[in-house]
């Protein structure tokens, strides 16, 4: 074995293939292409069998929800449909039923829309602000605040919840989607601020002195310097807290009213009834749906969301 | 900041200090402030409202002489246990398979990562139909001939562990796999010129080196997969809701449900407080081994 493996190791093109103005460094030119070896089909079957532990889960929810129920009673779950239909689909947006109401999910989608974009957009902006005067305006005990924040991230959120109904009620948002978003920005803050403040530490403080030279103040330096350099970090933050906002169950549950579920809690109680015969496919349906926004936004961003989620979680 | 500014030393920078005026609020009010309360209400027999009127530790020996409290715990220590093993592993493995130059990196990695972009909610409805005893899994392999076949972990107090296991690791691995990804491309050029030069196999050099070199990047998924499992819990209300019985319930419900449901809120307070009493005794090792990791630098 030990044998086998070096020379594939040793004719492995060197590892980040910088080059470094070294001339005779090997052999230049294009990496020769390999031929299939035994260690290569080893890994390539290995990723494909995780790529299929990973994707027919997928795989069965979209072809669950383009069947009709008495196709689903006879056939195999990951068998393609034989009669395509969208009837699901409509059902789960315009007509399935919670334990409550019978108009489908559309009603959790709008009510995640009307938390999900104010939630974001506050919570970012309060991050970013964080962030600003952590790095450029340090004062006395900001990074005690910023330590004792960035340890709040790790408290269970069952330890903060009821005393939170407490405080939402005292000042007369319990209940409301205000509430919940409020709820977003203090839950938010910790790795949004992180990411904002490791982002401005990392640009260089020349830009921040001459703009203090000339004469601008706090806001005039954040909003005129920094916020115009800032648009991937404010890309990873929106993508890092629409995914996160929009797939919030537990606040969701605990600090909105049943009329203002988000589209997550609808979702549960749809599939979750106990009522009715179990319409597997408008689940599917409905499932699918839930997970259509991040999923977009997972899709179309790449690698802006590993970046998000790696810049939270290596400095973490 | 010098000492000559204005008289008043709180007005120094106070634009700076309204500004983080939020950041200050979050951290004293909810994070010490909410967690304090919760804390020494836990000390309490408050029921349908919370009250102050001190009962010493019968919450907590209420807590642990309850049944579901006991399987809740013993739930999320085997959980925990094998989640941790299992998706480190995954990772690690995943990290190393994506790192041997292949072609369609950002493919295979879009794929592995995409679970961790849903809900928790949307995970545990898939595998709840995946493992549906009549359609699913079990269905199809007595299809296959098999008739004999049993596995339905959904009904089977046995057995529930496997299928959160199954839908747990389905949608965290990715994100460690990432993780140890950039840790692997971290690790040193020449490390890998060394170990070639003298002759030291591939998988050698990674399970002996390479690994004892990623300790950090270890510590950081350890305690963010840990930070996960213990607040397990929208995945139990929609994969199980805690089922069959209460074969899959976990702390996370317990508090939610004898908070929410049950109006019994001492029982609550008492069952978060362990839960942070658990957060503290794995985030304090690794900060003072961070802190410790800083000054040895």
């Amino acid at each position: 074995m030990s044998d086998a493996a070096y020379p594939a190791a040793a004719a492995a093109p060197p590892r980040s293939a910088a080059p470094r103005g070294r001339l005779l460094d090997g052999p230049a030119g294009l990496v020769p292409t390999r031929r299939l070896s035994g260690k290569r089909i080893m890994i390539y079957g290995g990723l494909l069998i995780f790529s299929a532990y990973y994707l027919l889960p997928l795989w069965v929810m979209v072809m669950t929800s383009l069947k009709g129920m008495p196709e689903i009673r006879m056939g195999n779950i990951f068998a393609p449909p034989v009669e395509i239909t969208f009837e699901p689909w409509v059902k789960a947006w315009s007509s399935a039923c919670t334990g409550l109401n019978c108009d489908g999910l559309s009603r959790g989608f709008w009510n995640s829309v009307a938390i999900v974009i104010p939630a974001t957009i506050l919570s970012i902006a309060v991050a970013a602000v964080n962030g600003y005067a952590l790095v450029n305006w340090r004062f006395r005990g900001s990074e005690v605040f910023f330590t004792i924040l960035i340890f709040g991230a790790f408290i269970p959120y069952q330890v903060m919840i009821y005393p939170i109904v407490i405080i939402l009620r005292e000042i007369g948002l319990m209940g409301s989607v205000w509430g919940l978003v409020l709820v977003h920005v203090v839950f938010g803050m910790p790795i949004i601020t992180l990411l904002f403040r490791n982002y401005f530490s990392s640009l260089p403080p020349e830009l921040f002195k001459a703009a203090r030279v000339d004469g601008a103040g706090f806001w005039g330096i954040f909003l005129r310097v920094l916020v115009p350099m800032s648009l991937p970090i404010f890309t990873v933050a929106v993508i890092l807290q629409v995914t996160g906002i929009w797939n919030d169950f537990l606040f969701g549950v605990i600090y909105t009213r049943p009329e203002s579920y988000p589209m997550t809690v609808q979702l549960n109680n749809i599939v979750n009834s106990v009522q009715g015969v179990r319409e597997y496919n408008v689940n599917m349906a409905a499932t699918l749906l839930t997970g259509l926004v991040p999923l977009t936004i997972y899709f179309l961003s790449g690698k802006l969301f590993v970046r998000g989620i790696a810049a939270g979680a290596v400095k973490g | 900041m010098a000492r000559s500014g204005p008289p008043i030393r709180l007005l120094q920078n106070w634009p700076a200090k309204l500004a983080a005026a939020p950041m200050i609020l979050t951290a004293l009010v909810v994070f010490i402030g909410c967690s304090l309360w919760t804390v020494v209400h836990s000390f309490t027999n408050s029921r349908l409202l919370p009250r102050l009127d001190f009962v010493g530790l019968a919450q907590y020996e209420r807590l642990w002489s309850t049944p579901r409290w006991q399987v809740s715990i013993e739930n999320l220590a085997i959980y925990g246990i094998c989640a941790l093993v299992l998706t480190l592993a995954i990772g690690f493995l995943l990290a190393v398979l994506l790192d041997q130059k292949i072609r369609f990196e950002d493919g295979f990695r879009t794929i592995i990562l995409f679970p961790y972009a849903l809900s928790f909610i949307v995970t545990g409805v898939v595998w709840q139909w995946i493992l549906n005893p009549d359609f699913g899994l079990q269905h199809i392999v007595r299809g296959m001939g098999f008739s004999g076949f049993s596995f339905d972990p959904l009904n089977d107090p046995n057995l529930v562990i496997l299928a959160l296991l199954a839908a747990g690791i389905w949608q965290g691995a990715g994100l460690t796999t990432v993780i140890m990804l950039a840790g692997l491309r971290g690790i040193d050029e020449d490390v890998w010129k060394a170990s070639r030069v003298d002759g030291i196999p591939a998988w050698k050099t990674y399970l002996f080196i390479i690994l004892p070199m990623m300790k950090p990047v270890f510590a950081t998924c350890v305690v963010l997969i840990s930070a996960g499992i213990i607040k397990l819990y929208d995945l139990v209300v929609a994969l199980t809701r805690g089922g069959p019985g209460i074969a899959s319930e976990v702390p996370a419900k317990y508090v939610y449900d004898y908070m929410f449901g049950n109006q019994n809120l001492g029982q609550g307070f008492a069952a978060s407080t362990m839960m942070l009493a658990a957060v503290l005794a794995i985030i304090i090792p690794f900060a003072l081994f961070r802190m410790g990791r800083k000054r040895h630098v």
